[in-house]
Order: C-alpha cells, then sequence, then structure tokens
C-alpha cells in the first residue's frame, strides 16, 4: 500500500470544505427548520400545509436528485448556481425537513401545562413560545439534532458531483490521477471516521451541558 | 363595585356542557371557595374567567375591564390574575429566582436587576429564598406549588386563582403550601380558590361556592354553610367530604 | 425510459436489503451474544460502517479492485458497499430489537431442554424481527433514496438516464430530474404505506420499540 505525504495539504483543504459546506447547510437547516416547525405546530391551515408538503417533498426524495435539480435544472430555467451556492441549497432545504420534523416532535413534547402557565402569566403566544416552549424542545431535540448534523457531515459528500473539491472530491482527483483509488478512498474514509468521531464526541458534551439539573435523575419524586 | 364579576358562563366540551350559566361576583380582598364533585366544571370555570379557555358564552368583568370583551388586551388583564395550577407547571428549563421574574422582566418589561430584587421578596414571603438556584426537578412538590405562587405574586395581580393547588401533593406537603395560602389570605389578597380543603375554607373562606353538573347549587358564609346548608346536595357533600379528606387545620 | 431505469434501483435495492439484513443480524448477534472478544468486534464494525459516507464506500468497493486488476460490475459493488453499510445500521435495529426480549425468554427456552443456539434462532430471533419493523421501516426508506448513490459509479439506475436526457436535451434537465424526484416520491410514500401496514398486521401486542437513523 502506498500513501505519499503530498496528498496530506490538498485532502486537509478538502476537509476544509466538507467543514464549510456542513455548517453552512445545518445554520440554513436550523433557521428553515424552526421556521418550518412553527409553522407546522402553531400555524393555521394556510401556513401548516404548505409547511408539511414541503417537509414530505424533501424528505421523500432523494438528496442526490435535489442537488442535481439545482445545480443542473435550475439553468434549464435560466438560473445559473455556483457549485458552491448548489451544494449549501441543496443540502440545506434538505436538512430543514428534517430538522423541522424533529423540532416539531420536541416541540409536541413539551408538557401542554408550559404554555398554559406562560400565557396565564399574561405572556403573549409569540412570547410564549420564544421564551417557554423553544428553549425547552430545544435541549429535548439536541440528539436528534446531533444525529441530523453527522448525517450531513457525511451527505456533505454528494457535493463532490456538481465538481465541488471537497474532502470526496479532493479523493477522487488525487486517486484519479495516481490511479490509486483503494489507498487514498481507504485514507478518505479514514478523515472521515476521526471527523465524525470528533463531533460526535462534542455534541455528546453540548448535551450534557445543556441538561436541566434534576430533571430525568429522579423522576419517581413525581 | 366588585372586583371580579361573571356573568352567565357557559361552556361545552363536545355533546357535554360543562358549565351552564355559572354568574358570581368577588369583592376586593375577599377569599371565596369554591367547592364540589369532580368534574363538575370548578377548573373549567377558573380556566373561564382568565380566557385560558375562552367560554363559550358569558362575560367576565376584572375590576370593570370586560375580559371576555374581543378587542381587550388579554395578555395585560391575564397578568393581573394570577393562576395557580394544580400541577404547578413551573417553567422546567429555568431556576427558581427565573421562574419567578421572568414573567416581570417579559411581560412587565421590568430591568433584569430589578425583577430580580422583586423576586427575591416574593420567593421570601414564601419561604423559598434559600433556593434560588434550584431547578422545578430538584424541588418537592409543596416547594413547587409555593414557588408557582411565588410566580403569580410577584406579577402584584388583583387577585389569584388556585386551581386544585394541594390535590397533586402528597398529604405531608399539603400543610406548607396551605399555609402560605392562609397568610395571603390574612393579608388582604383577594382570592378564589378551588379546594377539597375544607379546614382551609373554614378557617380563611369569606364566602363558600358549592358547585354540581356546571351550576351554582348554593353559596354562603362558610358558618351558614356548614352548619346549617339550604340545599340537601351541599350537605350531601360536605359530610363525605369531610370523611375522605378530614380536616387540614 | 426513466420508469424501466428505476426496476435496476429497485433490484438494487432488494439486493443490498437482503445483504445488510443478512449481515445485519449476524453482527447483532454477536454483538449481543457473542462474548467480549466477537461483541466488541462487531460494535467496532457497525460503528465504522456508519460512519463512513455511502459514496467513499462505493468508491473504495468499485475502484479498489479495479486497481488490482480485479473488475467488479457496478451493480455487485454498489450492492456490496450499500448492503454493508445497511448491515451496519440494521444491526443497531436488530440489537436494541433483542435487547428489548426480556430475558425470561431465553430462560425459558433453556429450561424447556433448548441449547443457547436453538433458543436463539426459534425464540429471539423471531421475536427480533418482528420488533425491529418499525426501526427497519425507517430503513427502508433512507435506503430506497440512497440506490441513486450507486449514480457514481456509473451503474445504469435513473439517474444516469436523466443525465443521458439532459446532455441530449439541455432544456429538459430539470423536468427530467422532477420526474425521478417524483417517482422516488411515490417509491417511498407507497413503501412506507406497506411497512406501516405490515408493521401494524405482525405488531406484538403490547411491545413498541423506536426506529433507528432516518438517512436521505
Amino acid at each position: 500500500m502506498v500513501f505519499d505525504l503530498a496528498w496530506l495539504p490538498q485532502l486537509t483543504q478538502g476537509l476544509l470544505l466538507t467543514l464549510q459546506i456542513t455548517t453552512a447547510c445545518i445554520a440554513m437547516g436550523i433557521v428553515l427548520g424552526i421556521l418550518l416547525a412553527l409553522g407546522r405546530v402553531y400555524g393555521n391551515r394556510l401556513i401548516s400545509t404548505p409547511c408539511s408538503i414541503y417537509i414530505q417533498i424533501f424528505r421523500g426524495t432523494p438528496l442526490l436528485v435535489q442537488l442535481l435539480m439545482v445545480y443542473y435544472g435550475l439553468p434549464s430555467w435560466g438560473i445559473y448556481p455556483s457549485a458552491f451556492i448548489s451544494g449549501v441549497l441543496a443540502l440545506g432545504l434538505n436538512t430543514g425537513a428534517y430538522q423541522a420534523e424533529y423540532l416539531r416532535g420536541a416541540i409536541q413534547a413539551v408538557n401542554q401545562g408550559q404554555l398554559m402557565a406562560a400565557r396565564a402569566i399574561g405572556m403573549s403566544l409569540p412570547q410564549a413560545i420564544r421564551y417557554i416552549v423553544l428553549p425547552q424542545a430545544f435541549r429535548i431535540v439536541i440528539p436528534s439534532w446531533s444525529n441530523e448534523l453527522i448525517l450531513m457531515v457525511k451527505y456533505s459528500s454528494i457535493v463532490f458531483s456538481v465538481t465541488l473539491l471537497d474532502l470526496m472530491g479532493v479523493g477522487k482527483r488525487i486517486a484519479a490521477r495516481n490511479f490509486r483509488y483503494f489507498e487514498v478512498f481507504v485514507v478518505v474514509a479514514l478523515f472521515y471516521l476521526v471527523l465524525v468521531f470528533i463531533i460526535s464526541q462534542l455534541l455528546r458534551l453540548l448535551e450534557h451541558r445543556a441538561r436541566i439539573p434534576g430533571l430525568g435523575e429522579h423522576a419517581e419524586q413525581r | 363595585m366588585s372586583l371580579l364579576k361573571a356573568e352567565n358562563i357557559h361552556k361545552r366540551y363536545g355533546k357535554e356542557e360543562v358549565l351552564k350559566g355559572v354568574s358570581l361576583e368577588l369583592e376586593r380582598g375577599e377569599t371565596m371557595v369554591v367547592i364540589g364533585p369532580s368534574g363538575t366544571g370548578k377548573s373549567t370555570f377558573l380556566r373561564c374567567i382568565n380566557q385560558l379557555t375562552p367560554p363559550d358564552k358569558g362575560r367576565v368583568w376584572l375590576d370593570g375591564v370586560e375580559v371576555t370583551h374581543p378587542k381587550c388586551n388579554i395578555n395585560r388583564l391575564r397578568a393581573q390574575m394570577g393562576f395557580v395550577f394544580q400541577d404547578f407547571n413551573l417553567f422546567s428549563h429555568l431556576n427558581t429566582l427565573r421562574n419567578v421574574s421572568i414573567g416581570l422582566t417579559k411581560v412587565k418589561g421590568i430591568r433584569k436587576e430589578d425583577a430580580r430584587k422583586l423576586a427575591m421578596k416574593e420567593l421570601e414571603r414564601v419561604g423559598l429564598d434559600d433556593k434560588i438556584d434550584a431547578y422545578p426537578a430538584q424541588l418537592s412538590g409543596g416547594q413547587q406549588q409555593r414557588v408557582s405562587i411565588a410566580r403569580a405574586l410577584a406579577m402584584e395581580p388583583k387577585l389569584i386563582l388556585f386551581d386544585e393547588p394541594t390535590s397533586a401533593l402528597d398529604p405531608e406537603l399539603i400543610g406548607e403550601v396551605l399555609e402560605v395560602m392562609i397568610k395571603l389570605a390574612k393579608d388582604g389578597m383577594t382570592m378564589l380558590v378551588v379546594t377539597h380543603e375544607m379546614g382551609f375554607a373554614r378557617a380563611v373562606a369569606d364566602e363558600i361556592v358549592f358547585m354540581e353538573h356546571g351550576v351554582i347549587v348554593e353559596q354562603g358564609n362558610p358558618q351558614q354553610m356548614f352548619s346549617a346548608p339550604k340545599h340537601p346536595r351541599t350537605g350531601e357533600f360536605l359530610n363525605k367530604i369531610t370523611e375522605l379528606y378530614g380536616e387540614t387545620e | 425510459m426513466l420508469l424501466r431505469a428505476t426496476l435496476i434501483n429497485i433490484e438494487l435495492l432488494f439486493a443490498l436489503l437482503f445483504l445488510g439484513l443478512l449481515l445485519g443480524t449476524v453482527v447483532a448477534l454477536l454483538q449481543v451474544y457473542g462474548g467480549r472478544f466477537a461483541g466488541t468486534l462487531a460494535a467496532g464494525y457497525a460503528w465504522v460502517f456508519r460512519s463512513i459516507p455511502a459514496l467513499v464506500l462505493l468508491f473504495l468497493f468499485y475502484f479498489g479492485p479495479s486497481q488490482f486488476g480485479v473488475n467488479i460490475p457496478p451493480f455487485i459493488a454498489a450492492t456490496l458497499a450499500l448492503g454493508i453499510r445497511s448491515s451496519a445500521y440494521q444491526s443497531q435495529i436488530f440489537r436494541g430489537a433483542i435487547q428489548a426480549i426480556p430475558q425470561g425468554q431465553m430462560m425459558a427456552a433453556r429450561s424447556m431442554g433448548m441449547s443457547r443456539l436453538q433458543g436463539i434462532i426459534t425464540i429471539i430471533i423471531p421475536q427480533a424481527l418482528r420488533l425491529s419493523l418499525a426501526g427497519w421501516s425507517n430503513e427502508f426508506s433512507s435506503v430506497v433514496k440512497d440506490t441513486t448513490l450507486a449514480y457514481v459509479v456509473g451503474l445504469n439506475e435513473v439517474l444516469r438516464h436523466a443525465r443521458i436526457i439532459m446532455d441530449r436535451h439541455y432544456e429538459l434537465a430539470m423536468l427530467a430530474y422532477l420526474a425521478v424526484a417524483v417517482i422516488f416520491f411515490v417509491l417511498t410514500y407507497s413503501g412506507n404505506r406497506s411497512l406501516g401496514w405490515l408493521e401494524g398486521r405482525l405488531r406484538i401486542p403490547g411491545l413498541q420499540m423506536k426506529g433507528g437513523t432516518q438517512n436521505k
């Protein structure tokens, strides 16, 4: 097995792009997910129906197809997004739909009484959602949100198919030049393994930090 | 003019008519206790007063302002009516102090530091100023309910509605909550209390209301209600409840 | 044309699910009953193949051997790559299901004179399979969509045909991809419906299990 150290700087470049795309699409997905989830739970039918249709469509179709639609499809309609924009847009629109579903579940898992108590001290509905329901829902959603983030790290690799040089794309280029697919992709796989490991450890830390003291510790008291 | 006036409140859930025209008036500084068998609409009635459950028919006034008016600012009016829930409903993600102060900062727009001081004062009043950093899940039921009373008090409400505040508590924790409530009543707070605690009713109620099947059957001062109820159902209920719960002093 | 090409995706789907089911069951059993060494190995397998992106696996299985002069047809490579990846996910679903079965079941089997292996095969597995249907239907709907990833190793599947359409008539690009999206929407929707139905039919009253991770 041959591994050329000269590949490392390029792979690191690719890793950086992978991180950039993942961060951008996750950020976009969070905003979109919150809006969609709120629309589904608190919106009237005029709002909640489009939200749930959006979620169903983006969860029901392959991510790769969504990406190719943005990158190759939109130009046939006269819109020309760059490869980077296409990648972030497709991944962000997609993860937004998934995050919305997780957050919706979390919002519905927050005890009804919490909203009532907030309204009872005079909070408006938006205030109650913002200060009471969402902070609790966010804590509940962290585990599934962590899964989603890790999933997006891995799925971001599809952007190589629209010419981007992320970790996957760089790997493919090096491998094709040297015809060393096996070694290169073992190394690429290792990069992803380590990346996923580090991120999941960080997320576990976050989950621990965000825990509400006493909650779930002695449930038998109530 | 009475502080709280409810007129002909109706509420129906599907086929079942829970409230069939309930009216009452509460004077400033008065404590009124609502009693009656479970499932007769007492809790629904309380929630109709602050519009957590909007009534189908009927009107409510607080201090002369109509709460049921479609154009009223219901959030501002709710802030003037404290509400204490059976199962506390403390905000689980906030510590004791923030539970009490969040209404002050977010609803009343009071500065954080001032809100903190006010919240401390109310927590002292319910005897929990040593627990300000604890989270709800770290408190006993009795402590949680006292915090929720402090949360209501902090808003400086014109009256407080209590919805069976001791029903979810273990027997040994009921006393500490009742003690706080008795002190409030004696300090002149206007209170409308749904409860099964007859000892409390006897001790501080200015008026007792007996409700059954969505209507008020009888109302009067405690002495008359306990010793000489006019309606036979009132007597039956009082006998049964005293047997069941005993009297807490 | 697109619809016919979709058949390849469906064939790939069944092939990889079957491989994943087989391997996944073995891995799950090893993880639960395999003792410390095999158990750790199985857990490591599951972790590794869940952490590596599907595309990287596809490249490894398709281009990797060709470097050593072994040419693997794209269909086989895709089945292996996606099947092994799916086995890692499926093993976690089964493991959860096996561990949800009360200890007493095995004890009762042993007390009837069954060997440990007999107990696993006749008592534990049938229950665990049923219990894992909910997680499995999640896995199904993600794997259906993942069959499109085989496009990158040149499998003659639906996205490749969409690409061919696009290369011939550029103005039809969006329409071609939209058509693929519709096809998959119908596939996942009907697949989930029938799995939900199956789940309802086979559910063991009173027992429930949470689903695995949802892929794209």
